[in-house]
């Protein structure tokens, strides 16, 4: 890991190692948050930047951490960036961090925040334990805005809230997909994409953990 | 480097540092954002308001909201008598202040709501409503008092504003729910509440609210039209919970006292 450049830290986590598709983490938040576009992108910054500082500041303070409570100090700089995002947007983002409600809070169990604050920033520099944040948030982003785009266009036929469909609530002709608006949609939009990557990129194919053997039989019935 | 930093002294101290360090940041941000945050928080309060009771501005600035809300009085009602109380009964001093949801699990300033009366599925009410009243040169013109109670999730909270007679209704909006998304989430959708609008609560008598929610919609030449309102498709129960707590809150458990006062004009 120590010989990983600055671009690739940035960009590999986009498409080649996505937290989300790849890694299959953080589908607790991609679910919830996803069904309009507004609040999925400030859930998204709000990611990038919990992400991005904590493998900083962790990044800093790595060669002072005892191993004892190594996990323990991630979780009490992750938890506070948290609640300081989290009273930002209270403060200048009223109405959208009422419908985040608890999400914004529950980043702090998002576990690519962790994962890349242990799994990163305890080995690297603090320059590139940063851009290694700032690239992981980036990942989670690429995809729940994926899954918010055709949730939000599906289920209510708009787009950052301007309608596209006009819905047969408001007078239009677009019968609303009602599935598309509850949280385990994006689980079918998830998989849908992580099976397009997979294709795109066979070499993050998962082999098999076993073989089917072929039927034979050396009898007749 | 790795003998000396994992000695027990050397975790207490990192440990403490961290704490201390990471506290005042935390505390910092909240006390310094404190005011921005009470400010959205009633600004977002007054908004509801001013929606169900039509008076709302086009995408209104923070400003025109606070000017268009300060013609509204603010009144602590007793619902048992329903006469006004002053703000020091429920220890305020402003009765903005007053929170009647955080009373409602208050012992002393809440009543237990029998079940077989529970109507709209609240188990406690609050002894003090906090109503917000509009007058125009001594004249009554609108009053806008707060309701909630159960739909199929959640506790829906609104308000219900009714014209200068106490008897018809000029809106009604609900600002905090839980309901399905495109199903009983469509309690927010501007073409059903538009609905509300005009419809009579009380029959003739005065005393009983009727207000219905009619599946199938309410057709050209229903009876007592006045009264009703059509369900929303594919959410019975969310229906039901609102004209449930509609019927609560008008009832003679919560605002119809008060309401009958005011038309007579004794408060």
């Amino acid at each position: 890991m120590s010989g990983a450049s600055a671009k690739q830290v940035l960009f590999e986590p986009i498409f080649s190692n996505n937290p989300i598709a790849l890694q299959i983490l953080g589908i607790c938040s991609a679910l919830a948050v996803t069904s309009s576009m507004s609040v999925t992108i400030v859930m998204c910054i709000s990611v990038i930047a919990v992400t991005a500082f904590s493998s900083l500041a962790v990044s800093l303070i790595r060669s002072q951490i005892p191993a004892s409570i190594r996990i323990i100090v991630q979780m009490t700089i992750i938890a506070s960036l948290v609640i300081v995002v989290d009273q930002l947007l209270k403060a200048y983002a009223y109405e959208i961090s009422k419908q985040l409600s608890v999400f914004v809070g529950l980043i702090i169990t998002n576990c690519i925040v962790m994962g890349r604050a242990e799994g990163f920033a305890m080995q690297n520099g603090p320059g590139l334990s940063f851009l290694d944040g700032v690239g992981n948030g980036l990942g989670y982003s690429v995809l729940l805005l994926f899954v918010g785009f055709w949730r939000e266009l599906f289920g209510s036929g708009s787009l950052f809230g301007y309608t596209i469909l006009t819905p047969v609530n408001e007078g239009g002709w677009y019968v609303t997909n009602g599935l598309l608006l509850l949280p385990p949609s994006a689980f079918f939009i998830i998989g849908l994409s992580i099976w397009a990557l997979r294709t795109w990129k066979p070499e993050q194919v998962e082999d098999l953990d076993y073989k089917l053997s072929a039927h034979k039989t050396s009898e007749a019935f | 480097m790795a003998k000396s930093k994992e000695t027990v002294s050397r975790t207490i101290i990192v440990a403490l540092v961290l704490s201390v360090f990471f506290s005042v940041i935390v505390s910092t941000a909240a006390v310094m954002l404190k005011p921005l945050q009470v400010k959205n928080q009633n600004l977002n309060i007054k908004t509801n308001i001013l929606s169900a009771a039509d008076m709302l501005p086009q995408d209104a600035s923070p400003e025109e909201i606070e000017q268009v809300f300060s013609e509204f009085d603010i009144k602590l009602v007793n619902l048992k008598t329903g006469e006004y109380v002053e703000p020091g009964f429920v220890g305020v001093e402003d009765p903005m202040k007053y929170d009647m949801y955080k009373a409602a699990s208050n012992p002393q300033l809440s009543t237990d709501i029998p079940a077989d009366q529970d109507k709209a599925g609240i188990g406690r009410r609050p002894d003090v409503a906090k109503i917000y009243i509009l007058r125009e040169n001594g004249e009554l013109k609108k009053v806008v008092l707060p309701i909630h109670g159960y739909g199929l999730w959640s506790t829906l909270y609104g308000f219900v504003s009714l014209k200068g007679n106490a008897n018809t209704i000029e809106g009604l909006g609900f600002y905090q729910h839980g309901e399905t998304p495109g199903l009983g989430g469509e309690v927010d959708n501007p073409r059903w509440k538009a609905q509300w609008v005009g419809k009579v609560v009380y029959g003739q008598d005065m005393t009983e609210p009727k207000i219905q929610l009619v599946k199938g919609g309410v057709g050209e030449n229903a009876r007592n039209k006045e009264h009703k309102v059509d369900a929303l498709s594919g959410a019975t129960l969310t229906s039901r919970g609102v004209q449930n707590l509609v019927n609560y809150w008008l009832g003679d458990r919560g605002y119809a006292e008060y309401l009958k006062n005011l038309r007579q004009g004794e408060v």
